[in-house]
């Protein structure tokens, strides 16, 4: 019989990591306040009781630290599990991505495996002070060598963060903070089942007016606005990207060659993007098939503003309802 | 006393003096010890509010007459006043978060009144007593609590650069600043500038305030670093940033490093003005550790039920910097009820200002979102505002039919 559990995104990940734990003696969780506090957002919440202060390590307070000595301990056969507490602060840890988790494997040709998953919650709308909400992603899924993937939902939250700890290669694993605890969002998982591809994008929605394409916490913008569209009798076709280095586009293109419109949804800023990269791709394989450029409906290029000034610069569901609507006019 | 005996082995001292490394309990001890005395710890004013008298610092708060303590201890009332009003208002729903520093009143005053107008101080988040010291205007902080702004003051009229929340980073600009002093040719006398920065126990584990130490100490810099050490680092205690007592670690990178009675606000001030007073006179950085305190939760997102035990908290209670300044005041007749009353009502009357500000704070417009990106903007982001702003008009037509 499947054992069937009702979890929020937040404790499908500490299900997740729990089981990951339980499965390979070699995954270790460090981070800031991972341990007796759960993290700030209580993802680890009890792992630190039940598998002690040598598996779940509260780490001095610091970044570079905590990713290279993840490096070091990934050496000698350990997968770490970083937490990063919010997205902002991953930078005092960037020197020893970019340089180390990311080409340490091809430096040493294959000898060096870097299993390291390294989590962090991105993206606004929780009302938060500077360096609280932004959405850095597309700076590392620029970087070779380095695999990001981003969640939207608590099924692949709970199978993602498995088999981003039993893969190899190093994982940047982005979690929609805002979305952590929402009861709308509980999904039954059937805990003992089988996972989908993890590195696959997949069609969330069908719909034949225009495609959405999206990831993370701007999934449930682009499910609202395709709900909301069906009222004004348009039918948009949502895809959740999930994957976003490598960046799986094969569906998006399927899905463009059907509808004939794009639209790449993100809270990030454009400027040089995941949406730049997904625009430039489907016009090259999607050409003439387009009935519309590809629009984007973005974070502008601005640092992340004030909180009260947040609900201007996150994408919701009127700005993508207006960019279909100038999809559908060309 | 572990804390007196605290020392570290040296190369050079025999396996007589490695074997007798303190056991991890002793560590604890060591970096937890508190200020019953003992040389570690520089105390003008015990919890209990007696003077107690140190022949190396005595003569830097020498003009501190009945009168200048009354206004310290006004200064900390207030502060505190504002603090825990904040702290309500971020309750009602009223500031979306607050980082308080109940207990932090004297490191925050002592420090902050030793500067001069010259000076310049760089503080972390939670520096809202230096703020204060300052001359900044609390509603000016206010706003980033609000999260309608990410900074209010001029940094300049006030000496007070933004604050910081990327732990460390502070560290690094600060050096960078005193550099510039000292390349200026500002350092020499008694009229010289300084520096001082604040970071807390946590931060010690950053890269940046390694690398800052290391700055400043090679470039002979006159900055302060200012450590309060306030115990914890959200639930992360002392002990899981170091094994060595903080202010011990400015050896190690060629400078003097001090602990002092982070709740004793004389201790704070005199030691604050000697350190100042070696930057000011070239002769490098100075490591000042601050032990103190937080008596509130890290933020108010935060749970300190989770890892705190309640002993702890009521045994710092005993310690208030406010109270021993109120009973010696007391006791040795500089003040009566009258001016412990005139000082409540003042901070009552300050919380009130302060309240009445923050329910009244206008909203940002949205072309704030695309205003200061860049000294000189780009016809891109004028174009990204310009579609934005007739995109917003377009609703407010709609509205209006
Ligand atoms: C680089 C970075 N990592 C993590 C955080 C999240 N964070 C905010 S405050 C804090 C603890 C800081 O402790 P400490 O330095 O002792 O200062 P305190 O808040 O106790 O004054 C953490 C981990 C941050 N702001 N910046």
């Amino acid at each position: 019989m499947a054992d069937l559990q009702k979890l929020t995104i937040g404790k499908a990940i500490n299900l997740g990591l729990r089981r990951a734990m339980e499965s390979d003696p070699k995954v270790l969780i460090m981070g800031e306040d991972v341990g007796k506090l759960g993290g700030v957002f209580r993802i680890t919440d009890g792992l630190q009781k039940d598998f002690g202060e040598q598996r779940v390590l509260d780490t001095p307070l610091a970044e570079s630290g905590i990713i290279g000595t993840a490096v070091g301990l990934a050496v000698r056969g350990f997968r770490p599990v970083c937490e990063i507490q919010f997205e902002g602060f991953i930078f005092p840890g960037f020197d020893q991505i970019v340089s180390q988790v990311a080409k340490l494997h091809y430096r040493t040709q294959g000898k060096i495996k870097m299993p390291i998953v390294i989590r962090v919650p991105f993206g606004g709308g929780i009302g938060a002070v500077e360096h609280h909400s932004e959405s850095p992603e597309s700076l590392f899924a620029h970087v070779p060598g380095l695999k990001v993937v981003s969640v939207s939902n608590a099924v692949d939250a709970y199978w993602g963060i498995q088999q981003a700890i039993k893969a190899d290669d190093p994982i940047l694993f982005f979690e929609p903070k805002k979305l952590y605890h929402s009861g709308a969002l509980k999904a039954e998982i059937d805990v003992d089942g089988t996972p989908d591809q993890l590195f696959e994008s997949r069609v969330v929605r069908e719909g034949t007016t225009a495609t959405v394409v999206a990831y993370g916490p701007s999934v449930k913008v682009a499910l609202d606005a395709a709900a909301a569209a069906e009222d004004e009798g348009k039918s948009l076709e949502v895809i959740d990207l999930r994957t976003l280095s490598p960046l799986d586009l094969e569906p998006v293109f399927e899905s463009v060659r059907k509808t004939g419109r794009l639209i790449a949804l993100s809270e990030a800023p454009s400027e040089s993007s995941l949406t730049s990269e997904i625009a430039a791709r489907v016009q090259q394989e999607c050409f003439y098939s387009l009935e519309a450029p590809v629009l984007r409906v973005t974070g502008f290029d601005t640092p992340y503003p004030p909180a009260k000034l947040e609900e201007h610069y996150l994408p919701d569901l009127d700005r993508v309802l207006h960019t279909v609507d100038r999809s559908l006019a060309w | 006393m572990p804390s007196e005996h605290w020392t570290h082995p040296e190369p050079g001292d025999g396996p007589a003096a490695v074997a007798a490394q303190p056991s991890p309990e002793q560590v604890i001890a060591g970096l937890r010890a508190t200020s019953e005395g003992g040389a570690e710890l520089t105390q003008l004013l015990t919890p209990e509010g007696e003077r107690v008298s140190s022949p190396q610092f005595d003569r830097y708060v020498d003009d501190i007459d009945a009168e200048a303590l009354k206004g310290l201890y006004r200064d900390m009332v207030l502060v505190r006043r504002a603090d825990r009003e904040a702290n309500a208002m971020q309750r009602q729903g009223q500031l979306g978060i607050w980082v308080p520093l109940l207990g932090q009143e004297a490191a925050q005053i002592g420090s902050g009144r030793a500067l001069q107008k010259r000076d310049m101080a760089f503080p972390s988040y939670r520096e809202h007593g230096v703020a204060y010291a300052r001359g900044v205007d609390l509603k000016e902080v206010l706003g980033i609590f609000r999260c309608t702004d990410h900074s209010g003051w001029d940094y300049k009229e006030h000496g007070f650069h933004p604050y910081t929340i990327v732990i460390g980073n502070q560290v690094l600009n600060a050096a960078g600043y005193a550099m510039g002093q000292k390349f200026e040719g500002k350092v020499g006398d008694d009229d010289s500038e300084a520096t001082i920065c604040y970071f807390g126990d946590g931060a010690t584990s950053q890269g940046d305030v390694h690398e800052g130490f290391v700055w400043a100490a090679v470039y002979d810099a006159p900055l302060v670093f200012f450590c309060q050490n306030n115990q914890w680092a959200i639930s992360e205690p002392t002990e899981r940033q170091s094994r060595l007592p903080l202010y011990q670690r400015a050896r190690g990178y060629g400078f003097p490093g001090i602990r002092v009675d982070g709740n004793d606000v004389l201790a704070c001030l005199a030691v604050s003005r000697w350190a100042l007073e070696e930057c000011r006179h070239g002769n490098g950085p100075v490591l000042i550790e601050a032990f103190t305190y937080r008596m509130d939760a890290h933020t108010t997102t935060d749970d300190p039920t989770r890892y705190r035990l309640s002993d702890e908290l009521e045994e710092w209670k005993l310690k208030d910097p406010i109270e021993r300044v109120r009973a010696y005041l007391a006791r040795g007749g500089g003040a009566d009820q009258a001016f412990f009353d005139q000082v409540q009502a003042d901070s009552d009357a300050f919380a009130a200002e302060l309240r009445e500000y923050c329910f009244n704070m206008p909203e940002p417009p949205p072309e704030r979102i695309f205003s200061n990106v860049y000294a000189e903007s780009t016809p891109m982001l004028d174009a990204q505002r310009e579609e934005f702003l007739s995109y917003l008009d377009g609703f407010v037509g709609a509205g209006e039919h």
